[in-house]
């Protein structure tokens, strides 16, 4: 079961620069309060004290002391993502957080915007994969700032990973960071990095019932894009019925409908980040 | 799926807490709409647990049902998924409880 998935697991995540080409583990001194042990055993021996331990043991049981927590077990994410935060505020930093099924067409469409959006908007870029820095150079051919993070066995990015791309990347002050996650519907909702929104992105090869079948995802968005809709007349998939979805999950979610490819709908989506990125108050797209 | 990297967090956490005492109980509350499985909590537990002074602690779970409310008329209700109808129509409803991730208490000795 979980030996898939090495959730949390940081020791192995790692930042590339793709500027000067260095890797950088994301915490070489990523220490857990626990010893790591690889060997399982399922058989319940380790619940079998001798004697003397479990006589010690229920005698214990009776007086222990109890301790009320009452602490949120991602509480460490949570802090060093609310200092992320804070720390884009200060440099009016737009930071979203895109997260998709793998191929919904994240990085295609960040090359897009940012080709697009040239001169007008300063974007940088986050990129997250298990492995390779292959979207990290589709990345870098546009022009901008890029690092990438491989999380090795990780399925999702954490703050503290974030923390350290940014340093990496030094963003300039009223620009956006684009953080692609890594492609996995389930594990990202649960963290936290800082950023302003989480923009899900789901392509219409996909299914419409996809809000419903990952609803935290979806909750936890504030925009979600219905990507590759210039092939719509080739795939049975019904728009009003997954935005419908969408709204049952999530009332608040913006919700935008575009190819990535071919352009359509992407005036839309150009409109919203320059009407959300604010420059000495006044929007972008009114400068 | 990211239940270990969960217990993870929480057995780290529970070491800390308890200043070298050793732990005997953990008592967390789930929610039930957290999109965390208490039985995959339960797997991994004993498993991250051995070695450390949270070994051999007994593990209790309070799931806590989802409670959703209408943003319409204000009704509540008991939700089983993050999304629902509301009887008066509206499937405008938030989720109120039900979503928790948490470690209430442990026991030291
Ligand atoms: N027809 C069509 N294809 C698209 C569109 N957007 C992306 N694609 C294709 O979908 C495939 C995956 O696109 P990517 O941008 O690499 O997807 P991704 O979400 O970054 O993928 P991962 O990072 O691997 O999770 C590529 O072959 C793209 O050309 C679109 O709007 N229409
Ligand atoms: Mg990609
Ligand atoms: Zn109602």
């Amino acid at each position: 079961m979980c030996t898939t998935c090495g959730c949390s697991d940081n020791t192995k995540a790692t930042v590339t620069n793709l500027a000067t080409g260095e890797t950088v583990a994301v915490d070489e001194h990523h220490q857990h309060d626990h010893a790591h042990h690889h060997t399982h055993r399922h058989d319940g021996h380790h619940h079998h004290h001798d004697d003397a331990q479990s006589h010690d043991h229920s005698h214990h049981h009776e007086h222990g002391t109890t301790i009320n927590l009452e602490q949120e077990i991602l509480a460490k994410n949570n802090l060093i993502a609310e200092r992320n935060r804070g720390w884009f505020e200060g440099r009016n930093i737009l930071a979203l957080n895109l997260v998709s099924s793998p191929g919904a067409g994240k990085t295609t469409l960040l090359e897009r915007t940012i080709h697009d959006l040239h001169g007008k908007l300063a974007v940088s870029v986050i990129e997250g994969d298990q492995e390779t820095i292959n979207d990290a150079q589709r990345i870098k051919a546009t022009g901008c700032k890029v690092v990438q993070i491989n999380t090795g066995t990780g399925c999702h990015l954490e703050a503290d990973m974030l923390a350290r791309g940014l340093k990496q990347l030094q963003p300039p002050v009223d620009s956006v960071v684009m953080i692609e996650n890594v492609g996995n519907l389930v594990c990202p909702a649960l963290f936290d990095l800082g950023e302003k929104s989480k923009v899900v992105i789901l392509s219409v090869t996909e299914g419409e019932d996809k809000p419903i079948k990952y609803p935290h995802m979806f909750r936890a968005s504030d925009v979600m894009i219905i990507n590759k809709i210039d092939l719509l007349p080739y795939v049975e998939f019904n728009i009003d019925q997954c935005i419908e979805h969408a709204r049952s999950v999530n009332p608040d979610i913006k919700i935008f409908q575009l190819s990535a490819t071919k352009g359509d709908g992407l005036d839309n989506w150009y409109n919203w980040l320059t009407n959300t990125v604010k420059i000495n108050g006044e929007s972008v797209a009114a400068l | 799926m990211h239940e270990l990297g969960i217990t993870r967090n929480i057995i780290a956490i529970v070491s800390e807490q308890a200043n070298a005492g050793k732990v005997i109980r953990v008592t967390l509350e789930i929610g039930k709409l957290s999109a965390i499985m208490p039985d995959a909590i339960r797997f991994c537990f004993d498993i991250v647990a051995r070695d450390t002074i949270v070994d051999g602690a007994t593990l209790e779970i309070r799931e806590i049902p989802g409670l959703g409310r209408c943003r319409e008329c204000r009704k509540e209700m008991r939700l089983e998924q993050l999304f629902a109808r509301c009887e008066c129509g509206s499937n405008k409803i938030d989720c109120i409880a039900g979503e928790e991730l948490k470690i209430k208490e442990i026991e030291v000795n």
